[in-house]
């Protein structure tokens, strides 16, 4: 079937284990105000592609992704994209590829069930532990994203975290230790990547003619991203990457 | 059945000349890490403080320290010199003082006396004298040879980099020749090699006079030899000589010989060999191995030759391309890292980094992890090495082949080439679309035909003009290349290179291409958007292109299918046309630090990009045009065929060290993987910088916070620091691989 995407990064080493073909995937239901990729927000827009294409693209970087790597199919929110996500990942699994699915975690269990037998690795995005900011951040509750992570924990399917520092929200000491002890809880977590946020997209916002509620907040220092590190990995250990 | 040769593995190459048969029957293959690596000796230590030293003073002073304008360099025309005799391990330099640069005046009086000139010096007036009106030089015989349409399209730049006033190089002697058999017995194979001559006829002649001058050469080398105590005529006995005599033998031909680029071989697997007998006869230490190595590279690091400011616009940064190819696979599928080549590697640490040797890494997917891991750390760390696909250039080259230059292979002391720098084919289109007139002054410089009349740009018949000009630039091109390397051959002959090569050589003709991801585009946009032609005074000047098209450098086979056609057609029009010595013609998509220059001699482009404004350098896509991801850059690349290039294909890539991951162990795996995929994906050369481009912008403004700074290029390294401006300002705008 055809499917919407934002565009194909033949390389990344930052998303998922070895290098990575990325595949952006089309629309998002969350608004985040410090989102990097307001241009994948629109489902039916970028390029209208047969999930076929989309492979044969990707696999044309097989003898650079087969070794240690493979493709991390992102978004936007990919699992918005559900049934072409998942003929992509039935696809990719064929070629003899490791996959990974980059979300939110905004998808409900049902959607997840279709997704769940071809991929390799999770990484999901957690917004924020507290519902409430959660709602304040990304306009939508975090509830599924922790159903979907307690049904990943009964399948015992590898799952990478990530959380975006955000000055005040999500950096503070009570966080770290909620956060830290939530992902202890979890057995089938390998890792949990710390993204600082920053500025750069401030450009594509002003491309974009979009208001960028995110301009306020600076970038981080190394001083304090070593702090919230260390801090980190006396919870976590060798789990926590920034 | 010398003495020296106790203890080593007998086979053929005790019967005649045979390195290559000398390393498979004793060399130790390798597969461990650098664990058991030794950091520099005491004295390497205080040598290389001193040679830093002079480094500097010799940056301070314009780039050249001193120069000796009273004698004509030859092997023996200077005293012995020394750095630091105390100190010193390997000895041997090219004059009688570190950095003081000879005169070498075989190739051309002209440039000797420009480049004297250019650093505030004359070069001595009976010299002068003497060439000027008793000794003609390669340089005058080419001039009196080159016809008015050669002379046209090299003052319009349509050939240019030609070696016709300077040495060729290129050219790589066997140096172990001299270590492994002494010089003795090498000059007796030469005599019997031409003992029994049936017919004098030119080509005989030619070859027993050239036989002469090889032999002659041995002799000087002797004497140089016995300057520095030491006896050459015998083979080295040990691993210090080995290095030694070794290294005489290199400095025998630089001290001669200016040549464009003069490449030492593949030696590590070779000098491994001494090296094992030593440790296990309990003579040399680990520390003491490192010290041959690393006082053999401070050696390396300190040759120098004259040159011209105009020379170092095309090839900036004072090269000498010192190549060493380090690794790669043997025929019988064993590979040929050793403990030495772990050695030669770690002078980048023991020493830090620097341009020369300009070290090769012959890559082979079946190589061992470790050691690939171990040359992607020190890529990271230091943006020195440069890769090469070994398990491509086996099938041609076999298992004991060196790189001249960048990317050239050639099998050692058995092949040679000679060299042809390059023709601007971006420049091509342009004077094809004209009719024969070059786009910048409307000079009539190829025959002539109509101008593209206004109306859209029709594919086929740009693409069938650019073929027929094409062929007529090839045709003048073979012909430049034969005259230059008829009268290199007659008047500045590599008579101690080719004295270590068989007398029976192969020679290749190597041609080259600049502008290749210029032509393409020019082509694709032409292909798939519309382009309409502007005119000034009836010539095209600039085009209008109305739509969007596919760029080379995406992954894309409709842009990439035309790079793929335009080197099969440059290759087999070259083909037609019959070359001086019956040498096989190749092809290179090469271009130094030139890239600069072909575009600023280059009008307007039907790709949009601006007159003047740089090329790509090599096969790069053009700068800023490939969106895709390195990946998708590096498919585009591969997609070149080897066989239609077989004197090489130079890509450079720089990456940002965050691109390849968040911890060192991850960015060393990702770096390795990323050369498996390309080479696997036959891609055949590949610099790799890993930077990031803060630090060149810093770099550019406040030069002494960064001495050392060394950044690839086109099949070569060289300081940041001596790149003009322009040059570093094309660096930092080049595609950088990073990420938000």
């Amino acid at each position: 079937m055809k499917g919407y995407i934002s565009s194909i990064e033949s390389f990344s080493a930052l998303d998922g284990p070895g290098i990575r073909s990325v595949v952006f995937l089309q629309g998002c239901p969350l608004r985040c105000f410090y989102c990097h990729n307001p241009e994948t927000w629109k489902t039916n827009d970028g390029m209208h592609l047969e999930s076929s294409e989309v492979i044969n693209r990707v696999n044309r970087n097989l003898k650079f992704i087969q070794k240690r790597g493979g493709v991390t199919i992102s978004g936007g929110e990919p699992t918005m994209q559900i049934d072409f996500l998942s003929e992509l990942l039935e696809g990719f699994k064929s070629s003899g590829l490791h996959t990974a699915v980059d979300t939110s975690g905004y998808v409900s269990i049902e959607d997840a069930e279709k997704i769940v037998e071809f991929t390799d690795l999770f990484i999901v995005d957690i917004k924020h532990m507290d519902n409430h900011i959660c709602q304040q951040v990304t306009g939508k509750s975090n509830e599924n994203m922790i159903a979907l992570l307690k049904y990943l924990e009964d399948k015992q399917k590898k799952v990478w975290l990530r959380s975006v520092l955000l000055p005040g929200l999500t950096d503070s000491e009570e966080y770290i230790s909620r956060i830290s002890s939530y992902v202890r809880s979890l057995s089938n977590v390998e890792r949990l990547e710390l993204l600082p946020c920053h500025d750069l997209a401030a450009n594509k916002y002003r491309q974009m003619g979009l208001n960028n509620r995110f301009s306020a907040y600076a970038n981080y220092d190394i001083k304090t991203l070593q702090k919230i590190k260390t801090r980190y990995i006396e919870l976590l250990g060798e789990k926590v990457v920034i | 059945m010398f003495k020296e040769w106790q203890g080593l593995n007998k086979g053929p190459w005790s019967e005649t000349i045979d390195v290559r048969d000398f390393i498979m029957s004793n060399y130790t293959p390798y597969d461990g890490d650098e664990s058991f690596l030794h950091g520099p000796s005491a004295k390497t230590v205080n040598l290389w403080e001193k040679c830093e030293d002079l480094l500097k003073k010799e940056a301070n002073s314009g780039g050249v320290l001193s120069i000796d304008t009273d004698r004509v360099a030859k092997i023996n025309s200077h005293e012995p010199g020394f750095i630091d005799r105390e100190n010193e391990v390997i000895l041997g330099l090219q004059t009688d003082e570190p950095l003081k640069r000879g005169v070498n005046l075989y190739g051309g009086l002209r440039m000797a006396r420009d480049a004297c000139s250019a650093y505030g010096k004359t070069l001595n007036p009976d010299i002068d004298s003497f060439f000027s009106e008793h000794r003609k030089t390669h340089n005058d015989g080419v001039f009196s040879v080159y016809s008015d349409e050669i002379k046209l399209l090299r003052k319009h730049r349509l050939l240019t980099g030609l070696p016709d006033g300077y040495g060729r190089g290129r050219i790589i002697g066997d140096y172990r020749r001299v270590a492994l058999y002494g010089v003795d017995y090498l000059i007796s194979q030469k005599k019997d090699d031409i003992k029994h001559t049936i017919e004098m006829n030119e080509h005989t002649i030619r070859l027993r006079e050239e036989v002469y001058e090889q032999i002659k050469a041995l002799e000087d080398l002797k004497v140089m030899a016995l300057s520095y105590g030491f006896d050459l005529s015998r083979p080295a006995g040990n691993a210090r000589e080995a290095v030694q005599w070794l290294y005489l033998a290199y400095l025998g031909v630089v001290k001669e010989q200016n040549g464009a680029a003069m490449s030492i071989g593949r030696n590590t697997a070779f000098l491994d060999i001494y090296v094992e007998r030593d440790l296990k006869n309990k003579i040399l230490s680990e520390e003491e191995a490192q010290e041959l190595i690393d006082q053999f590279i401070i050696k390396l690091r300190m040759v120098r030759e004259l040159r011209t400011p105009d020379y170092n616009l095309l090839f900036a940064g004072d090269p000498l391309w010192i190549t060493e190819v380090l690794g790669g696979m043997n025929l019988a599928g064993n590979h040929m890292v050793t403990k030495t080549t772990y050695r030669f590697l770690n002078t980048l640490s023991n020493l830090g980094a620097a341009p020369e040797p300009n070290i090769t890494i012959l890559w082979s997917d079946k190589l061992p992890e470790s050691f690939k891991k171990y040359c992607s750390k020190l890529s990271i760390l230091t943006s020195a090495l440069q890769y090469e696909n070994d398990d491509l250039m086996r099938d041609y080259y076999g298992d004991d082949y060196g790189i001249a230059c960048c990317v050239s292979g050639m099998r050692l002391g058995k092949e040679m080439q000679f060299f042809g720098a390059r023709c601007n084919i971006a420049k091509l289109l342009l004077v094809a679309l004209n009719g024969g007139q070059e786009e910048l002054q409307g000079v009539q410089v190829l025959p002539e035909t109509t101008v593209y009349p206004a109306k859209l740009l029709d594919y086929n018949e740009v693409y069938k003009r650019f073929q027929d000009y094409l062929d007529i630039l090839c045709k003048y091109y073979v012909n430049t290349m034969n005259i230059i390397h008829y009268m290199h051959d007659k008047y500045d002959y590599e008579r101690l290179e080719l004295s270590l090569h068989d007398t029976d050589v192969k020679r290749y003709m190597a041609f080259g291409i600049a502008g290749l991801s210029v032509l393409v585009d020019s082509l694709s946009a032409i292909k798939h958007a519309k382009v309409t032609p502007i005119f000034k005074d009836g010539i095209i000047v600039d085009f209008e292109i109305d739509g969007s098209y596919p760029t080379y450098g995406n992954d894309d086979d409709r842009a990439d299918i035309i790079a793929k056609e335009i080197v099969e057609l440059t290759i087999k029009t070259l083909k037609k046309y019959k070359t001086y010595r019956d040498s096989e013609h190749t092809l290179s998509v090469l271009t130094i630090t030139s890239n600069v220059e072909y575009g600023k001699y280059t009008g307007n482009t039907p790709d949009g990009r601006r007159a003047k404004a740089p090329f790509a350098p090599g096969a790069n896509p053009f700068n800023g045009r490939d969106t895709s991801g390195v990946i998708a850059s590096m498919n585009s690349v591969c997609k070149i065929p080897y066989s239609a290039c077989r004197d090489g294909i130079s890509y450079t890539v720089t990456l940002t060290p965050t691109l390849l991951g968040k911890e060192e162990e991850q960015r060393k795996e990702i770096l390795t993987d990323l050369l498996d995929g390309y080479f696997q994906s036959a891609g055949h050369h590949m610099n790799v910088n890993v930077l990031h481009r803060e630090n060149l912008v810093d770099a550019m403004e406040n030069p002494d916070k960064y001495p050392n700074l060394t950044i690839r290029v086109s099949g070569y390294a060289v300081k940041f620091n001596s790149l003009t401006r322009e040059q570093q300002l094309d660096v930092i705008n080049r595609t950088f691989h990073g990420r938000l």
